[in-house]
């Protein structure tokens, strides 16, 4: 069963962050893909640029409407995703708690609906 | 087989809906994940059995029967659905749901899977005692919803949304592991014990978070009086709870659970009094506690101590006994609960819990005591907790300051919703403005 990992984090705070701290973050994430490669159980990943580079778009009676994103502005936003492949959501939730941000931010847990 | 045409074919197949709903239920859904899958496949067996029963007799182990009808409907469901949906049926996967023999004498009892299921944190709190009940015991959501007092459409919602988020959030029918487990079997507790905490409150007595705390007669937030559902929640609560018993013998937080509710239960008869008033905890005739009730009780927690690993709930079980004791000794040992009740906010800090131990304080120390202990409690906290300012109210008057006391017991009354509780605080205002001759 596939489930994927939103993490939020709080940007204002990434963005301070000094380059050696970032450095040690970035570091985290690739040995927590590793692990997740390993266990065979890793589907894909993506790291996002920050909220400020979001761009909305819907279409209405066939008009496109483009705007400045992000979709909500909070403090925690949406920084990057895992998907997984495990057997339950026991499991999905022992992976995102070892994933990096679960001690930085908070991560959103959700099934597939294909399976 | 029983002798067909028999006339208590029917009587049969309902007692054996009584007896073997959770346990043929919490098997029928081990195996496929889906709760309300399982419930509908059980409904058509049962369906089946008051049809056929009547007419071929009482199968010899009628459990097994309904299993294996239960079980061809789940199979005949998943083959329809793969049809409709042109998904190749996995036939393995099917397998592996109904491999062992349905015939075989002893069902292995899943209610335990089950039970942890229903408290899985990734379920919201507040359903998690209905969902036990739905599903474990097998009440309809009618029922739960009266207990609860929510109205029926909305409890009937929450609980079909909660069972199929165990169904589609993928939450595994499985036994928490060594590390997870404490964590996970306090939240099976915790929603037992809310779900009987609820029905002695809205029966009432209690405190909101304290059946049988030290403050019984005074400090009560009770929702609606005279409701016989509140009993039967209480009553199903009990039951979960000592069917924990049975599931897990040995651990000693089950077993202070359980010999909580038994004491606290104990007490259910003599909180009214013959003319219908509600009557005071330390002033109830104690000949008219439950003696049974009391045994089994005092019984369970000797069982947890002899574990020698203390837990919240042997300290909850532990105070219900210091109450009970006083039907031996004649007095209540306010030392004891003071002690117990320190134990207690250090272990699960509630505002109930602070309030009660501020009474016991007040008693055992002086009413000085009690009311620094009440100071402590936030006071954004406490300006809206009737139990506390019921405990304000009856410090004050132990220390003899009568108009603040006056004054405390108008803001608790004008915190209380329930009729019987409010007449037993009028009663306390009459007594303060005309104290009786010494």
């Amino acid at each position: 069963m596939k489930y994927t990992l939103f993490l939020y984090n709080d940007e204002a705070q990434m963005a301070s962050a000094p380059a050696a701290a970032l450095q040690q973050v970035k570091a985290a994430f690739e040995a927590y893909t590793q692990s997740l490669k390993a266990a065979g159980v890793f589907v894909t990943t993506d790291w996002l640029r920050p909220s400020g580079t979001a761009t909305m778009l819907n279409v209405r009676d066939g008009a496109r409407h483009i705007q400045d994103g992000p979709y909500a502005a909070s403090k925690e936003q949406l920084g990057g995703f895992y998907v997984i492949d495990v057997a339950n959501l026991d499991e999905a939730l022992r992976w995102a708690e070892r994933c990096p941000s679960a001690s930085r931010g908070l991560i959103e847990v959700r099934p597939s609906a294909m399976g | 087989m029983a002798a067909p045409g028999s006339a208590d074919a029917a009587a049969r197949a309902a007692q054996a809906a009584r007896t073997s709903y959770g346990r043929l239920l919490a098997m029928l859904a081990s195996r496929s994940g889906d709760l309300a899958g399982a419930e509908d496949a059980l409904a058509d067996a049962f369906a089946a059995a008051l049809t056929l029963w009547p007419v071929r007799g009482v199968p010899d182990n009628p459990q097994a029967w309904l299993l294996t009808v239960a079980r061809n409907r789940q199979l005949d469901v998943l083959r329809s659905a793969a049809t409709r949906t042109s998904v190749a049926l996995d036939e393995q996967a099917i397998e592996g749901m109904f491999l062992t023999n349905p015939d075989h004498d002893d069902i292995p009892d899943q209610r335990l899977k089950l039970l942890f299921v229903c408290a899985h944190p990734a379920i919201a709190p507040a359903i998690r005692a209905p969902l036990m009940m739905q599903t474990v015991l097998g009440l309809e959501a009618q029922v739960i919803a009266r207990a609860f007092l929510v109205p029926v459409a909305t409890m009937a919602q929450r609980l079909v949304r909660a069972k199929r988020k165990i169904k589609d959030a993928g939450i595994p029918f499985a036994l928490p592991g060594r590390s997870d487990m404490p964590e996970r079997l306090d939240a099976v507790l915790e929603a037992i014990f809310g779900a009987y905490a609820v029905g002695w409150d809205l029966a009432g007595e209690a405190t909101d978070t304290h059946p049988g705390g030290a403050d019984e007669n005074l400090a009560h937030q009770n929702l609606a009086d005279d409701n016989p559902a509140d009993e039967d929640l209480a009553d199903e609560a009990r039951y979960l709870a000592d069917l924990l018993v049975q599931l897990l013998p040995d651990n000693p937080e089950v077993l202070g659970l359980a010999a909580s509710l038994a004491l606290s239960a104990a007490r259910r008869l003599a909180r009214i009094g013959p003319d219908g008033r509600y009557v005071a905890l330390d002033a109830q005739d104690t000949t008219r506690w439950d003696q049974r009730l009391i045994d089994w009780g005092e019984r369970l927690l000797h069982r947890a101590h002899a574990q020698q690993a203390m837990g919240r709930f042997q300290l909850e079980a532990a105070i219900q006994s210091v109450h009970i004791a006083r039907g031996q000794t004649g007095h209540t040992d306010w030392a004891a609960l003071a002690l117990l009740y320190e134990g207690l906010v250090r272990l699960a800090p509630g505002t109930g819990a602070l309030v009660a131990r501020a009474i016991a304080l007040g008693h055992a120390q002086g009413p000085a005591q009690g009311l620094s202990a009440l100071d402590q409690i936030a006071p954004d906290v406490r300006a809206g907790f009737q139990p506390a300012w019921a405990a304000r109210a009856h410090l004050l008057a132990l220390a003899g300051r009568r108009d603040d006391a006056l004054q405390a017991l108008d803001r608790a009354m004008a915190l209380t919703t329930g009729p019987r509780v409010r007449a037993a605080l009028a009663l306390r205002r009459q007594d303060l403005l005309s104290p009786a001759v010494d």
